[in-house]
């Protein structure tokens, strides 16, 4: 990936029509054309869908935005869908019933929703069966389809519709779930965690390593969601910059067991300066609840430390 | 295209829908019209430009295309108006105007 | 040459998978259809077919990978039971509404609960309204014959829907009779090979599967899934009539046996029909003019042609391997009752609920049956509607 550039790969063609039905500044779909970006352009590629927003809304008859061959199946399967799409490729292939110089890739993406909860008995199936394909998350912490509730996924304290902040209340109560490194323990052939840089270097990256390392690899892409966070939408890149830059969303791969940071910021800044700017945790920085920007806090370092010295082994 | 998406609308009989609502095609959905949604259009002010192409990867609908490492003008026909691509420009070739204005 | 064997129900539609050698099979063990995805791993495993098994970690994913092969282009079935099929229930009118031709080797058992393991229809029942044709086999031999003539009925252009094939959980599954099988050529030439028009791994030319579907749209795409329906009812009978030719033995959407002068008929799907005709026979050695209808197709539901069948009759007893908990009589005596009803067949039905999660039914009880219908019509006795048989 050293000869990456930004200006050379955006002369790619777009696999991700316009057209789509997603809510203005969505980072679904930014990541989604990232991924897509880094297959050959020569390869074909099937692209499977867990239920949620994207689905509903890159695929309403008759209007598909994908420029690869597309199949939905229904909310807690992507995985299970892909892996029969991948086995039959292997057994027409096999019969000498597609042709022998013709690629095609398998990738699949699912919400948080779809990838760490109701889809993630289905995705740790396909993962520790040995399917190659790629299952790419797009984790907006929370099942925003429906309309902003909690998944396991989403950060301790943020308000959703059913961890909503009152008087008895300082919103989710749990801490997100580490679902790459839950993958990472599949013992897969890749697990890359990312998010959107200006030069979308690491997304693209990761996306590269994933499509075309043999075996199951498995993308946890952090897409901020205007609507359930609440920062200002034209926002979204200064948001990704803080959750990388504040060690929220520290980006990492684990490469065939292998762990390793890919981005470390100069300087770690403090979890308000994430927090601030997004509407879902508001209360936070209400007189009185400093102690529970304090637990955020500990909680970040917490996992950081854990994911250096998992790195550092 | 082997579905002609032009001949399905929401007045369509049963006999003339695709078997299992697939779609025989891909990109499809370029027929439709999301620039409509625009309450604010960029405008894209070409002198200013030094063709860096932040712009083009964060813009969530591929309505700033490129060619040839060059980005062209909006495409208005899809670009929603979210005002990503003005934040990201270090150089004010974007700029945001009140209204679903083609650019004009 | 036919080929005379001794085999189970699993081991006959194992043999018939073999024979197809479909391209993928996701399954999941759950008794008693487990032997089934064994026997076809291990025909697998000793090269003796090259189909791609997925050893998947549900029943759920199963049908989705068994939907997701086929949608990319691949002949794909599975095998299931029971709790097996609910779990699959989404996913059932999934592949039906994406009209995916795949198969489902069904081995009925009772649903929970309690949990138990033994036959009854609850599981294929629960299915009824997913959009899949289901034919019901009596035997071994129905169960290897309907299997081989499962993919010309789910492929054909008029059709394009899945089938699931079913059999009687143990009592067929797993009693070894006498079966005549077909040579693999002749199957593989009867059943052809999988040339779908559009799939996923047509390269250059995309598809699409599985939208979001505004109300415009959707109530249509539901009425073009009842045509297709409908359709196979004439599809299955020109395959049953192919497969006569080949095999000797045919098939229709239902077997009459011995009710072309009868006053009772008793109605009922499955192996229990085995026990029936034996009733039948001992009752009309006795003068006694009695009949059975067994169903084989169930869906589509034949009832034109079932009010047809027992226009001539005096009274009909309708058996349900099934409670469905609608305080008025179990699936197969509500469809049947509506058909009569609607094609203005007034004749005396009782619906009965019997073999409720393997409780035995025998040939006295089906004699029990007979006597009570004339007992009603001939005497006039009243006769309780929707009774079980051999409840304590």
């Amino acid at each position: 990936m050293s000869d990456y550039s930004l200006k050379n790969i955006m002369n790619k063609p777009e696999r991700l029509a316009p057209g789509h039905r997603m809510c203005a500044g969505c980072g679904a779909t930014i990541a989604v054309r990232a991924v897509l970006r880094a297959l050959h352009e020569d390869d074909h590629a099937v692209i499977g869908n867990a239920t949620g927003c994207l689905e509903v809304s890159s695929f309403m008859y008759p209007y598909t935005a994908w420029e690869d061959s597309y199949i939905h199946n229904a909310f807690e399967n992507a995985g299970a869908t892909l892996s029969g799409v991948e086995t039959a490729y292997n057994a027409l292939k096999k019969r000498g019933k597609l042709p022998e110089d013709e690629t095609f890739k398998f990738i699949t993406f699912g919400g948080d929703g779809g990838t760490y909860d109701i889809g993630f008995q289905s995705l740790s199936g396909a993962m520790e069966r040995g399917h190659d394909m790629v299952y790419v998350c797009y984790d907006n912490g929370a099942y925003m389809n429906t309309g902003i509730q909690r998944s396991s996924a989403t950060p301790m304290y943020a308000d959703t519709t059913t961890t909503p902040v009152g008087k008895q209340s300082d919103g989710k109560m749990q801490n997100r779930k580490d679902l790459a490194s839950i993958i990472a323990d599949h013992d897969v052939a890749y697990v890359g965690q990312t998010t959107f840089t200006s030069d979308f270097k690491d997304l693209h990256s990761k996306a590269n390593k994933a499509i075309y390392t043999e075996g199951p690899c498995f993308l946890n892409i952090m897409t901020p969601c205007p609507r359930g966070w609440r920062y200002d939408t034209p926002d979204i890149m200064k948001i990704c910059k803080l959750a990388i830059d504040t060690c929220y969303w520290p980006m990492f791969e684990v490469d065939h067991g292998k762990w390793k940071l890919t981005y470390e910021p100069k300087k770690k800044l403090p979890i308000e300066d994430f927090l601030r700017p997004q509407g879902r945790f508001k209360h936070l920085f209400k007189k009185g609840n400093e102690d529970l920007i304090v637990q955020f806090q500990e909680e970040v370092d917490r996992r950081w430390e854990d994911l250096l010295y998992k790195c550092a082994r | 295209m082997r579905t002609d998406i032009t001949k399905i609308n929401e007045k369509s009989s049963h006999t003339e829908l695709t078997e299992g609502l697939m779609v025989f095609a891909g990109g499809t959905s370029k027929l439709f019209q999301t620039g409509e949604w625009r309450t604010n259009t960029p405008v894209f002010h070409e002198d200013l430009c030094k063709q860096c192409l932040l712009c083009a990867p964060v813009c969530p609908d591929g309505s700033i295309p490129v060619k040839d490492s060059k980005r062209g003008a909006f495409d208005y026909d899809h670009c929603k108006g979210c005002g990503i691509c003005e934040r990201v420009c270090p150089f004010g070739a974007i700029e945001m105007k009140e209204g679903n204005t083609n650019g004009n | 040459m036919a080929i005379k064997e001794r085999m189970s129900g699993n081991e006959a539609v194992a043999y018939a998978i073999r024979q197809v050698n479909p391209d993928v099979m996701p399954a999941f063990p759950i008794t008693p259809s487990t032997e089934i995805p064994q026997m076809v791993s291990t025909y697998i495993a000793n090269g003796e077919m090259d189909t791609e098994f997925i050893p998947v970690e549900s029943e759920h994913s199963s049908m989705s990978a068994a939907i997701g092969a086929e949608a990319a282009g691949a002949r794909s079935l599975t095998a299931t039971s029971s709790a097996g099929l609910a779990l699959m229930w989404e996913e059932l009118l999934l592949a039906a509404s994406n009209r995916m031709p795949l198969a489902l080797t069904l081995v009925n058992r009772t649903l929970s609960g309690p949990i138990n393991i033994n036959c009854d229809h609850s599981d294929g029942m629960g299915a009824r309204d997913t959009g899949w044709i289901q034919i019901y086999a009596e035997n071994n031999q129905e169960a290897y014959d309907n299997f081989i003539q499962a993919y010309p009925i789910a492929e054909d252009a008029r059709v394009h829907l899945p089938i699931m094939v079913c059999q009687d959980g143990f009592i067929t599954s797993h009693a070894v009779e006498n079966i005549e099988l077909l040579e693999d050529e002749l199957v593989k030439d009867f059943v052809g090979e999988y040339e779908p028009e559009e799939y996923l791994l047509n390269p250059g030319k995309p598809i699409a599967v599985g939208p979001y579907s505004i109300s415009n749209y959707a109530m249509e795409a539901k009425k073009n899934q009842e045509i297709a329906l409908e359709n196979s009812k004439e599809v299955i009978l020109e395959v049953a009539e192919k497969f006569k030719k080949l095999s000797g033995r045919g098939f229709g959407l239902f077997e009459e046996y011995r009710t072309e002068d009868a006053d009772y008929i008793m109605l009922l799907m499955g192996s229990a029909a085995g026990t029936a005709k034996q009733a039948v026979d001992e009752m009309r050695e006795q003068g006694k003019k009695v009949g059975v209808l067994k169903l084989r197709v169930f869906r589509p539901f034949p009832a034109k042609e079932i009010a047809e069948a027992l226009k001539n009759c005096k009274a009909v007893a309708i058996l349900d391997r099934c409670e469905s908990y609608n305080g008025n009589g179990g699936p197969l005596g509500s469809e049947v009752t509506a058909g009569l009803f609607r094609y203005k067949v007034m004749i005396e039905a009782v619906n009965y609920i019997y073999g409720l999660a393997g409780r035995d039914f025998t040939v006295s009880d089906a004699v029990h049956v007979f006597e009570e219908l004339a007992d009603a019509v001939e005497n006039g006795k009243e006769v309780e509607q929707f009774q079980y048989i051999r409840l304590r």
